[in-house]
């Protein structure tokens, strides 16, 4: 009984080998972009881990010596032998690229060769052959020397053991700098009593960029769920398709005595091959689609896919078995639907049209009510969501809400444009394609996701970027930021820099209270360096001419927030009463902000003298003024932290990520088309008795041929225009909602229409390519199978 | 007796209510015996047919087929019965649109575990299907394919025949072919046979002939 | 991995034919080779001896605080050579690393350093002695002795002093480590009184007791066929005391070796098979933390329980290392060492 029914649900597939393809490539596609997005999040995770392996430097305090000179070796020493737990680092310049020497026994960890790589021989590194760990671009800059290719390395840095770079740097015996370990010992002797001519340098806190990228990974985790629902619409679509096309097979075998239960076993069984099959194709297309979006691929793959010896790519197991995992799970829980109905299905319903449509009209007034019931539900969220769940249920609601209420649109509209109609053609036309619509909903509902999946990400991402660069521009404003240690060092820089820069910007700042927050006051100069770059998300017109005036103060967000002080109420300082008349993004800062005009705070805070300044200049001037600075005034380059550099290495840090997304959106739309292509190859052999009479009546086969192409390019154009406020919610919902719910405050959200007009273009080729084979058969239809319609018995 | 049918009902729910299709129908039928079954359209025959074949379960009554109760099986019972039991012939003849002709013939069959090729090549042989084994159902006209219904249905052995208006697709000259060919062989293999028909002749050829009206024996 | 557990496992020899403990198998390289009857000459022998691959400083301690709670004490150097070569710089073969415990019937406190050899931040000297690493430090005459360690849960400052003669183990000081020949020089000093200060988060812990000095250098002390060695200082309440250790082997069978040291320090060894030392109970990690251990030439059959059963040593090599007290036909204290059970 099973090898005789085996054979026949075998043999349909041998028989229509096009829906076993789509079946298959529904659900490997669907896969691909599961694995795909996986990728590109480890790779986004690779991308921030070398950023906060640069950084990272910063996160420990430091001994170093005021003038900014390297230290002897013994040094480093001795204060080993007294109990203090550091660890020396030299660095240098050779060739542009930044050498850092690292003493691998006593760094902290996450500095340096983060994880070990290919060809890492330690012994080596450690006893001065000379290997240096560097990322490939930069490797390529240091063609004399034995460079391990190790992608978690900073760009244009190199990683090497210390007495490689001393030697390499010409600094023998010498170290800039001591980490000083965040533990350590009981005893300790002071630092004083062994190396009095070293201070402590705090550490730079580099958690700005660290909250930017949390909340960076939260939203590409919602893409990834996105592109995980899109893909179990396209399995879904994919497999109700196959059961529906084998529905009256199925009933002839029970009729002729196959147990129920024999059935479902044999056809689950038959499903879940095929899942595996597809999940392996689709495992295999991620990669290739991993490898081709990522940038460095080989390095980068590497460090995705696991520790490779032989120089052939690893799969990491628990990679592909995720994959695995989608297109099984994918396809039982679309095939347990399928199924479950297959059991339900009478024995005997016999394919009356009218039941059908009966039956058909239930379900969509069913679909109709949940629709509205989720979007009813996403529009009560939205105002009132709080918290992670409310934030992603919003974004659960919105779009399954969207996506069923799709097809009841699409009918609503096209009756609409059925009634308005003028032509016999035109009427005909609108009549025809509401009679194809339940047939390529599903196809339609994946395409929505995707656009609004797109829309919204591409918002979010472009938003954030947007606000990336603003916050680094708006907070390293000036090119050169100048730490001075005391008043004579602090007029030493004055004197040096008064003729040679653009501006002189002094930071001076004092912690207070205001309304029971803890907040740090800063006294601004009146320069444009702040009208330019700061960005509000709230002022009055003229927020920085008060402000500078000594009339208002501007606070930050969190303050805003937690103090409930909106621009407009009053806040006091020192007993006298300012009015806020901004309120600023301040990404990333624990604490309350508030800024003065630099009289009015010298004023109210006299005893606080600026220490930190500001240069602006032009940033190729930056190198030869530490110089020279150091040269007039003894203010080492150490107390001097080049911005244009820090904020360069940043940005290229991060257009990696945006380049590899704006790629993912284009694959998610190819899915989307295909699942369109799959509908319409499914509907075609359906629509040649719908399409007969219409031959008859007098329209040639080219004319019919072009009337499908354009009927799927109008549904696509249909649904991109509900997929762009859908997108625009899921946005929002992303950046107002999940965003501050996550990290207490908000992403200001932008609109870039000409992205979004692109998109539609994008969607309409893809919808347009899908049509153009299906068009294109139907317009070669032999005569005689349009004849066979009215031949045919009955 | 192969068959005993007592004071069978059923009614359908309808969009107007609920309607009667059965309203105690009582019948038997012999080994060897043909039975026709006639009457209008909506006076339950097909109904009854499928109640007999296990396809649907009476609200109440008993069909007795060949000793056994049938209402009082399972589905997993009335699917075994189907296989193996009876037989059934359909108006739009039902085939496998993936299987080649001879695999649909020998489809029922091997379902109840009873292929017998000599037996199944004899049934094509007769039925004029020897050419056309390796030809899928659609390469087939409505007669041929038909032929292959009964072919697949005889091929199993079934003890009861129940045919369901088998000619009621083709042509008159074609049916009668048809026909001539099932009652034939359904006599070779002493089975019974139920067929529902609309046709006066074509009732006329069978050894007993039972015309419904509205659910009842008229 | 972390880099420095690699790291470790490659300055420890060999690491890519190991199968010994932490590398400790295997051929050698161009290093010297412990050889019979050794003369061992003092006090240069309690030096450095470069030109080994592997050495050892290797101080336990039993302590009692006032109260009667006994602790248990490690301060360990090893020196590893990449190369049987010394040198200046950073680039030097000699690579240190230092080891501290403390531990409590509830707690286990470990702390490690590491450093190379050639800059001046760990190594020791035999005129005057001084082993040190950072500012862990043990040094003296080896008559009296000073010796501390520091981490930020724990440190200890303690003071030694020697009643008793140094003990040679096996063959005056040549000690075989398996059937195929495998040595080590190997020499103790079992005797020292100790008496000092422990500082733990719990406070600050006046205690007495004794301590085992072991000094090991080899090249070589594993077999290839040898996984791990579980080893055993224990001094009886008469007196006397025991060395013994057991090597395991990939076949199942082990290698076993005694040293019974009379009260005077006079010894007695013992060749393999005289010693057998067998797993009683095992602790939540599977590391055996009850063994009897017999020596039927001394009449001994004791029972060997650790004092705290998670004294495993979380540090790039781990390891377990923890006091005992003895029970059966002789009773006293001791330490217990054991490896290849990660």
């Amino acid at each position: 009984m099973t090898q005789a029914t085996l054979l026949a649900l075998l043999s349909h597939w041998w028989r229509n080998p096009l829906q076993l393809f789509t079946l298959l490539a529904g659900l490997a596609l669907a896969t691909a972009l599961w694995s795909g997005v996986q990728a590109v999040n480890a790779e986004a995770r690779a991308s921030y881990d070398a950023a906060a392996a640069t950084l990272g430097e910063a996160q420990y305090e430091r001994l170093v010596r005021p003038d900014g000179q390297p230290m002897a070796q013994a040094t480093y020493v001795a204060l080993r032998r007294a109990g203090w737990l550091v660890s020396p680092v030299v660095q240098g310049r050779l060739e542009g690229v930044r050498i850092v020497g690292i003493e691998p026994l006593t760094a902290p960890g996450g500095i340096g060769p983060v994880a070990p790589q290919e060809g890492a021989d330690f012994g080596s590194f450690l006893t001065g052959e000379g290997q240096l760990f560097a990322n490939a671009e930069t490797a390529a800059r240091l063609p004399d020397l034995d460079v391990i290719i190790s992608p978690d390395i900073a760009p244009g840095t190199a990683v090497t053991d210390i007495g490689v770079a001393q030697r390499l740097l010409g600094k023998a015996d010498l170290i800039d700098s001591l980490i000083v370990l965040p533990a350590q010992p009981r005893t300790r002797v002071p630092l004083a009593e062994i190396a009095a001519d070293l201070t402590r340098q705090p550490a730079q806190g580099g958690s700005d960029i660290g909250r930017l990228t949390d909340s960076f990974h939260l939203n590409l985790t919602a893409f990834g769920l996105l592109s995980f629902a899109v893909g179990i619409f396209i399995v879904n679509g994919a497999i109700g398709l196959a059961f529906e096309q084998r529905r009256p097979v199925v009933r002839t075998m029970r009729a002729l005595g196959l147990p129920l239960r024999r059935l479902i076993l044999l056809m689950g069984a038959e499903l879940m091959i095929f899942a595996l099959i597809a999940g392996i194709i689709g495992v295999a297309l991620g990669y290739v689609i991993a490898a081709l979006l990522l940038p460095d691929v080989a390095a980068t793959l590497r460090g995705l896919y696991g520790a490779d010896v032989s120089g052939t790519l690893q799969l990491r197991p628990s990679w592909w078995l995720s994959g695995l995992a989608i297109a099984l799970g994918g396809t039982a829980l679309a095939a347990s639907g399928a199924l479950s109905q297959l059991a339900r299905m009478p024995l005997l319903a016999a394919a009356q049209p009218r039941a059908l449509a009966m039956a058909a009209g239930r379900r969509a007034r069913l679909q109709g009510y949940a629709a509205l019931v989720l979007l009813v539900l996403s529009a009560i969220l939205m105002v009132t969501a709080e918290g992670l769940i409310g934030g992603f249920g919003l974004l659960a609601g919105l779009l399954i809400g969207a996506a069923l209420a799709l097809p009841l649109l699409l009918d609503a509209c096209l009756n609409l444009m059925s009634k308005a109609a003028k032509s016999v053609t035109a009427q005909w036309f609108w009549a025809d394609t509401r009679q194809q619509l339940p047939g390529l909903s599903l196809a339609l509902m994946a395409l929505l996701l995707a656009m609004a999946a797109n829309v919204g990400v591409s918002t979010m991402v472009s938003s954030f970027r947007l606000t990336f660069t603003d916050f680094l521009d708006q907070r390293l404003a000036s090119e050169l930021y100048v730490r001075t240690d005391d008043a004579a060092q602090a007029a030493g820089l004055i004197g040096f820099a008064k003729d040679r820069v653009d501006a002189i910007l002094p930071i001076q700042s004092t912690q207070t209270t205001v309304a029971g927050q803890p907040t740090e006051v800063f006294g601004a100069r009146d320069h444009a360096t702040y009208r330019d770059f700061w960005v509000f998300l709230q002022s009055t017109d003229d927020a920085w001419g008060t402000t500078f005036a000594g009339r208002t103060v501007l606070i930050n967000e969190q303050l805003s927030r937690r103090a409930g002080l909106d621009v407009g109420d009053t806040m006091t300082l020192q007993d006298r009463d300012f009015q806020i008349a901004g309120v600023y993004g301040d990404y990333g800062n624990p604490i309350g902000q508030a800024v003065l005009g630099e009289a009015i705070f010298g004023m109210l805070y006299p005893d606080v003298a600026p220490r930190n300044y500001g240069l602006r200049m032009p940033p190729e001037d930056v190198p030869d003024f530490v110089a020279g600075l150091e040269a007039a005034t003894g203010i080492p380059a150490t107390q001097t932290i080049n911005q244009a550099g820090i904020k360069s290495i940043s940005l290229a840090i991060f257009e990696r990520t945006f380049t590899v997304t704006t790629a993912l959106n284009i694959l998610t739309l190819a899915v989307a088309g295909f699942a369109i292509l799959m509908s319409l190859l499914t509907l075609a052999s359906m629509r040649v008795p719908q399409l007969a009479p219409a031959w008859a009546m007098g329209m040639t086969r080219r004319q019919i041929g072009w009337l499908e192409l354009l009927r799927a390019v109008m549904l696509a154009l249909l649904t991109a225009l509900v997929a762009l406020p859908l997108g625009l919610a899921l946005a929002w919902a992303l950046l107002a909602v999940v965003n501050v719910a996550a990290f207490g405050w908000q992403l200001p959200m932008y609109l870039f229409p000409a992205d979004y007009a692109r998109l539609g273009v994008f969607a309409l080729l893809a919808a347009a390519l899908a049509a153009l084979w299906p068009a294109l058969r139907l317009a070669r239809t032999p005569p005689a199978d349009l004849l066979k319609v009215f031949s045919n018995e009955r | 007796m192969l068959l005993t049918v007592t004071d069978i009902q059923k009614t359908y729910q309808t969009a107007d209510g609920p309607f009667a299709v059965l309203r105690g129908i009582d019948l038997c039928l012999a080994a060897g015996e043909t039975l026709a079954l006639t009457g209008e359209s909506g006076s339950g025959k097909s109904t009854l047919l499928h109640l007999i074949g296990g396809l649907d379960t009476p609200d109440a009554g008993q069909i007795v087929l060949q000793g056994q109760d049938i209402a009082a099986l399972d589905d997993t019972g009335r699917a075994a019965l189907r296989r193996g039991t009876v037989g059934v012939v359909f108006q739009q003849f039902n085939l496998i649109p993936s299987l080649k002709v001879g695999d649909n013939i020998a489809f029922q069959a091997r379902l109840a575990g009873k292929h017998d090729p000599a037996w199944a090549a004899t049934l094509a042989e007769k039925m004029g299907l020897t050419p056309h084994l390796n030809k899928y159902p659609e390469q087939l006209s409505g007669g041929q394919q038909q032929r292959v219904a009964i072919a697949r249905t005889l091929a199993a052995k079934p003890k009861l025949v129940l045919a369901d208006e088998p000619t009621g697709n083709l042509d008159e000259a074609t049916a009668g072919v048809v026909m001539d060919l099932m009652l034939q062989l359904v006599a070779e293999t002493g089975a019974g046979l139920l067929m529902v028909t609309h046709s006066e002749a074509l009732a006329a050829r069978l050894s007993r002939r039972l015309h419904l009206r509205a659910g009842q024996v008229a | 991995m972390n880099v420095k557990a690699l790291l470790l496992l490659c300055w420890m020899p060999c690491v890519a034919t190991a199968q010994g403990f932490a590398g400790l198998g295997t051929e050698v390289d161009g290093f010297s080779v412990p050889q019979p009857n050794p003369t061992f000459h003092f006090p240069s022998d309690h030096g450095a001896h470069p030109e080994y691959r592997i050495e050892w400083w290797y101080l336990t301690a039993n302590l009692t605080a006032a109260d009667g709670t006994p602790y248990g004490l490690q301060w360990t150097l090893f020196r590893s050579a990449l190369a049987p070569e010394t040198g200046a710089g950073w680039s030097a073969p000699q690579l240190w690393m230092g080891h501290a415990a403390v531990t409590t019937p509830d707690n286990h406190y470990v702390s490690e350093r590491l450093a190379r050899g050639g800059i001046g931040q760990a190594g020791v000297t035999a005129e005057p002695f001084e082993a040190w690493i950072d500012d862990w430090v043990l040094q003296g005459d080896w008559q009296t002795m000073q010796m501390t360690a520091s981490a930020p849960d724990f440190a200890y400052d303690m003071a030694l002093t020697a009643k008793g003669p140094l003990v040679f183990h096996g063959e005056g000081g040549y000690s075989v480590k398996s059937a195929a020949g495998q040595a080590s020089y190997y020499y103790s000093q079992p005797f020292f009184a100790i008496t000092g200060t422990l500082q733990l988060p719990e406070g600050d812990i006046a205690v007495t007791g004794n301590a085992w000095l072991d000094r090991e250098w080899s090249s070589q002390p594993l077999a290839d066929n040898q996984t791990g060695w579980d080893w055993f200082s224990l001094s009886f309440d008469d007196g006397a005391k025991l060395m013994g250790f057991r090597l395991q082997q990939t076949d199942g069978e082990n290698f076993t070796s005694a040293t019974w040291i009379m009260p005077d320090g006079t010894t007695t060894a013992y060749a393999d098979g005289a010693l057998t030392a067998t797993p009683l109970a095992t602790n939540a990690d599977d590391v055996p933390v009850r063994w009897r251990v017999e020596l039927p030439a001394r009449g001994l059959d004791v029972t060997v329980a650790a004092i705290n059963d998670n004294a495993w040593m979380t540090t790039s090599v781990p390891y377990w290392e923890g006091p005992v007290t003895v029970t059966g036909s002789h009773a006293g204290i001791g330490y217990l060492e054991m490896t290849g059970y990660e």
